[in-house]
């Protein structure tokens, strides 16, 4: 997730690495990861320093442009996956509209990377 | 091809979503698309954000995903009943190629794969769902998911700041988080293909940028690992 400061909107970071952040603490599926009392900065926002250490995410600088990025989960289950259940996922179509793989429930669903390379 | 599956699993409650990984956007992808004509969901991510959610690290790759929205496979190789690319390497005359293009195409003979098993498991999964021996438990789909550590996770967040600054018209700011994205993740193929396809499209040999190109790493890794064996 692409940051330029280190707090981030809970919305946004929901949206983009499927962990909520609740009462509780950082939850993705049925996993729950307790957060400090001090990782809410106020107005929504969350101390990224904190869910980096907590959650195992890395946070990577590029000097040029300060932009921060911070990577996926690492210290949970120690593979790709935290949780067996999917977490929101959504994408475009080449027209740009939005597409949520939540709306087909219901059905089963194969979702198939490839690329053009 | 994959609308051929769908056509036919469709209307057994399997609706399939193809996702380009093309940090090139609709552009890079728009060609593929439209020759396909697919009736399922096409679409594109070109931040790669399926490889930092789900773990992707090579395509073509699937995951399963049963009516509640829980994985019952993890990403893996996935083929629609049979592979083009596949047929045409088995029909081109090796001796009338260009010395690179052979050797390319001899490597390209040995990956393993196989269309046809993967193509009935997944339609075993679609008439059974959970009693389906392909179908597995949620702790089974999180242990074979492909493993993260700090590394790779670190390999995720640099290919996004790279992909980042190459989508705001930065490509030589983006070249040395490519670079870290390689060294620390080095089994991730899309973010080698991915990079090496942004310095010259289409070519995935040498390219005078990365000191890594598609032949000498499959090479180093023996094509015959280039895709893990369906296992149920």
């Amino acid at each position: 997730m692409i940051l330029t400061e280190l707090s981030v909107d809970a919305g946004d970071l929901e949206r983009r690495t499927g962990w909520a952040v609740r009462p509780e603490g950082a939850c993705k599926g049925e996993v729950c990861v307790p957060l400090p009392s001090d990782a809410d900065v106020g107005q929504g926002r969350i101390d990224v320093g904190v869910l980096a250490e907590r959650l195992a995410m890395p946070l990577v600088r590029d000097e040029d442009t300060s932009l921060w990025a911070i990577g996926p989960e690492s210290g949970v289950t120690g593979h790709a996956l935290t949780t067996a259940r999917v977490p929101e996922i959504v994408l475009p179509d080449l027209d740009g509209i939005e597409v949520s793989i939540s709306s087909l429930r219901g059905q089963k669903v194969l979702l198939v990377a490839w690329a053009s390379w | 091809m994959w609308q051929e599956v769908r056509q036919e699993l469709h209307p057994k409650g399997l609706e399939i979503v193809t996702v380009a990984l093309d940090t090139g956007g609709p552009e890079a992808a728009r060609r593929w698309i439209e020759a396909a004509n697919p009736e399922h969901p096409s679409l594109l991510d070109p931040a790669h954000v399926l490889d930092e959610l789900l773990g992707v690290v090579n395509v073509p790759t699937g995951a399963w995903i049963d009516e509640e929205g829980v994985l019952v496979r993890p990403v893996e190789p996935a083929f629609p009943g049979r592979s083009p690319a596949t047929d045409i390497f088995a029909k081109v005359d090796i001796d009338s190629l260009p010395p690179e293009m052979a050797e390319m195409l001899a490597e390209a003979r040995k990956i393993k794969s196989d269309p046809p098993a993967y193509r009935a498991a997944l339609v075993d999964w679609v008439e059974r769902g959970a009693d389906s021996a392909w179908a597995l438990t949620p702790d089974e789909v999180v242990r074979r998911s492909a493993p993260r550590g700090l590394d790779e996770a670190r390999a995720a967040a640099e290919f996004e700041l790279g992909q980042h600054l190459h989508r705001q018209g930065r490509p030589e700011a983006a070249i040395p988080h490519f670079k870290q994205a390689h060294r620390l993740q080095p089994d991730n193929w899309t973010y080698r293909r991915e990079a090496w396809n942004l310095v010259s499209p289409g070519n995935q040999g040498p390219n005078g940028v990365y000191d890594s190109c598609w032949i000498e790493d499959i090479k180093a890794i023996g094509a015959e690992n280039y895709y893990p064996p369906l296992v149920r």
